[in-house]
């Protein structure tokens, strides 16, 4: 989900002539509370996951916790403005979801191009209890929907609970499950993803070796995603632990289940997000009602607060650290929600607490932060990765997904800058990916296979 | 084989292009915005082409020389065609962006426009050229072992790059042309692409087709040149990094108000 918040629901907005005219709006941050709800739907489905035991993780699930609730769209008090600054900035925002998306995508490609224990068939999640390996095609055609089915029912079931949980305030409860999702996902996936990357260039490594690394990256992880650290930071490790979890479903998955999964899970965004009834959208009104922020841990938060030569150092302070605490708190939530599909564009709060309170003066711009759910990482990566996986060693079929994810990642941002209220970020890019995939690899790759047999160039 | 020829191969194909990339489109977000929309529509005219031509051998029911002539062809044409939609939407798009701007003017003409979108048209239909044959490229074979020429993957590259180059001269032609109505600009732009493609079935016989294919890069690389504004003289006063004449300094600063602190 995406949402497009311009508010800041920091109550220590520094006066200047943006927040004085912010203030007159009416409640703020609708999108913190969609990822809340969103990290919420995560956490849900990755203590779901963790009581079915399985290791993997239907974070998936979370795809549906793309809270793509309407975020109500901001007072016209500030609306002119607002669409100046959004269209000013709107072009930067797409760059800055451009690059991690990429990032995510290619480390992924990289991993399933190289490392072969995940292109290598072992085994399915329960989450998928249909076995694919049937002879015939209606047989097989059914199982994989029913897998289909199964997968979606679980995602809701979780982000159910999730929205109950946050609805009653549980938030112990909600804290503890991302902690424990997030514990698994730094250490024990990056251990496996460490062992087999070793094992496929042949490079030894000793156990203390090993366990100092492991430790560090976990311990860090833990630190930059729950508590504090730096933005990039925090941000290389959103997009690490998204890279691993595409994998994992990249792995378990079996063939055609995957591709159902992927049409499925977007509709089911887009429903979630965009329907009134829709978990995801109750998710984000709860959050708005309480005024809350949203879990920065299952949103990748791309917020630059540009303090330039500080007036007031302890505000920039203030609001840095307030900042990346948020940060630190959405992060708890991103490890359930690597599933939720959730896709959150949203003016993160992070400006308005780090901005220098005023304006005598530098040049303080304020970036409007862009917000994408972790889930859409993963299954942006999802589809670029089956695609270098499955399509014959065929690199053109990886890079027409590629493209088409990114353009209909920009597509979406530019609905969201029109529309201004939250936005699922799945359904388009899936789509576009979903057909690129299938004609790249049935049709466009026997034509330039056979054109390159003969070095024809067109 | 290996990783020499991987990464010779790879320099040359997009050395240009990458540079290109890395100085001119990598700093701004809007060019880079452009550049995946280009490579989207190239895509699009990619997808039609590929679907003529699989038609075409189902419905014959062979596949054979004279259907791959016409797939090239036909994919030539709607390359062309895909460009013409680029500019159309592009074209909407500055005029929306001059609306949206504070003064009027959109942050990104429709010349760099152009030139991004060709130089996005070059590089996809570069990138899907050649990186199976890189890949290739990059582990273990023999090249030409059953007759071919062992010249593969250096003429590949070398194609590689002038098409890269050449996509880039004719987006910024096309939009030109397109732009002032031109049709002797179109017409020459589709001829010339039909022509590169033509002399690429000439291969192996590089001598015939690696050579007037660069001649012909050279001679639109000089008109794009041209047509973007360029000339000799402009070329001249760029080496020689002249000054602006002192007069007009004057009365810009005499016309300018302080900018406020």
């Amino acid at each position: 989900m995406i949402t497009f918040m311009n508010n800041s629901d920091s109550e220590e907005e520094p006066c200047n002539e943006r927040t004085s005219l912010m203030s007159a709006e009416s409640p703020p941050v609708p999108s913190y509370q969609d990822g809340l709800q969103a990290s919420e739907a995560g956490e849900a489905q990755a203590h779901r996951k963790r009581r079915a035991g399985s290791s993997r993780g239907p974070n998936n699930i979370a795809g549906g916790e793309t809270s793509g609730s309407g975020v109500p769209v901001r007072e016209s008090t500030l609306e002119n403005e607002e669409e100046e600054l959004t269209l000013k900035y709107g072009a930067k925002h797409v760059i800055m979801l451009f690059v991690p998306v990429t990032l995510c995508m290619i480390v992924v490609v990289a991993t399933i191009k190289s490392v072969r224990f995940y292109t290598e068939k072992n085994g399915q999640l329960i989450y998928t209890p249909f076995s694919e390996d049937t002879p015939s095609v209606g047989q097989r055609l059914l199982n994989s929907v029913l897998n289909t089915i199964v997968m979606i029912s679980v995602i809701i079931v979780m982000t159910v609970f999730l929205v109950l949980l946050y609805k009653y305030r549980c938030y112990k409860f909600i804290h503890g499950w991302l902690i424990l999702s997030s514990l698994m996902l730094l250490f024990l996936f990056t251990y496996i993803y460490l062992g087999e990357v070793l094992k496929t260039y042949n490079v030894a490594m000793d156990y203390p070796t090993l366990f100092i690394v492991i430790w560090n990256f976990g311990a860090v992880g833990m630190i930059c995603i729950h508590w504090k650290g730096p933005l990039q930071l925090q941000q290389a490790y959103l997009i690490m632990i998204s890279a691993l979890m595409a994998l994992v479903f990249i792995k378990y998955l079996p063939e055609w289940s995957a591709w159902v999964i992927l049409g499925a899970i977007s509709i089911y965004d887009l429903m979630a997000v965009l329907c009134p009834k829709g978990p995801l959208r109750m998710l984000v009104e709860t959050a708005q009602e309480r005024n809350e922020p949203i879990f920065p841990a299952l949103i990748y938060s791309s917020a630059m607060m540009w303090t330039v030569g500080m007036a007031k150092p302890d505000t920039a302070a203030r609001g840095l650290s307030q900042q990346t605490w948020d940060a630190a708190e959405d992060g708890r939530e991103h490890l359930r929600s690597p599933s939720h599909a959730e896709s959150q564009m949203s003016e993160t709060r992070s400006p308005v607490p780090t901005r220098p309170v005023t304006s005598l003066e530098e040049l303080e711009e304020e970036e409007r932060g862009v917000k994408l759910g972790l889930g859409d990482f993963i299954f942006y990566s999802v589809l670029v990765g089956k695609a270098a996986a499955t399509a014959s060693g065929d690199w053109n079929t990886t890079l027409a997904c590629f493209v088409a994810i990114l353009i209909g990642l920009c597509l979406t941002l530019l609905l969201l800058a029109v529309f201004k209220k939250a936005l699922p970020a799945l359904p388009i890019s899936i789509t576009f990916g979903l057909i690129f995939y299938f004609s790249t690899d049935n049709l466009v790759r026997p034509f330039m296979d056979t054109l390159a047999s003969h070095q024809l160039y067109i | 084989m290996g990783a020499a020829v991987f990464l010779g191969c790879a320099s040359i194909a997009f050395g240009p292009a990458a540079a290109l990339l890395l100085l001119t489109v990598a700093a701004e977000p809007l060019r880079v915005i452009v550049l995946v929309a280009g490579a989207f529509f190239w895509l699009l005219s990619l997808l039609a082409a590929s679907l003529l031509w699989f038609v075409s051998v189902q419905l014959s029911g062979r596949e054979d020389a004279a259907l791959l002539l016409l797939g090239a062809a036909a994919a030539v044409l709607l390359q062309e065609l895909c460009r013409f939609a680029c500019f159309k939407m592009l074209k909407k798009a500055d005029e929306g962006l001059a609306i949206l701007s504070e003064d009027g003017q959109s942050p990104i003409s429709l010349r760099q426009m152009a030139y991004v979108s060709g130089l996005s048209f070059g590089i996809i239909s570069g990138l899907f050229s050649i990186t199976n044959i890189l890949a290739d490229s990059a582990g273990p074979g023999t090249v030409g072992i059953h007759g071919d020429s062992p010249y593969y993957f250096i003429t590949s590259a070398f194609l590689t790059m002038a098409l890269v180059l050449l996509h880039t001269f004719w987006g910024i032609i096309f939009f030109d042309a397109c732009e002032r109505r031109r049709a002797g600009g179109l017409g020459l732009v589709v001829g010339s692409h039909l022509l590169t493609s033509g002399l690429t079935f000439l291969n192996p016989w590089y001598e015939a087709s690696l050579g007037p294919i660069f001649i012909l890069t050279l001679c639109t690389g000089l008109w794009a040149f041209g047509t973007a504004g360029g000339s000799f003289r402009n070329v001249l006063k760029c080496l020689s990094c002249k000054q602006e004449p002192e007069g007009q300094v004057m009365l810009y600063s005499a016309l300018q108000v302080p900018p406020e602190e």
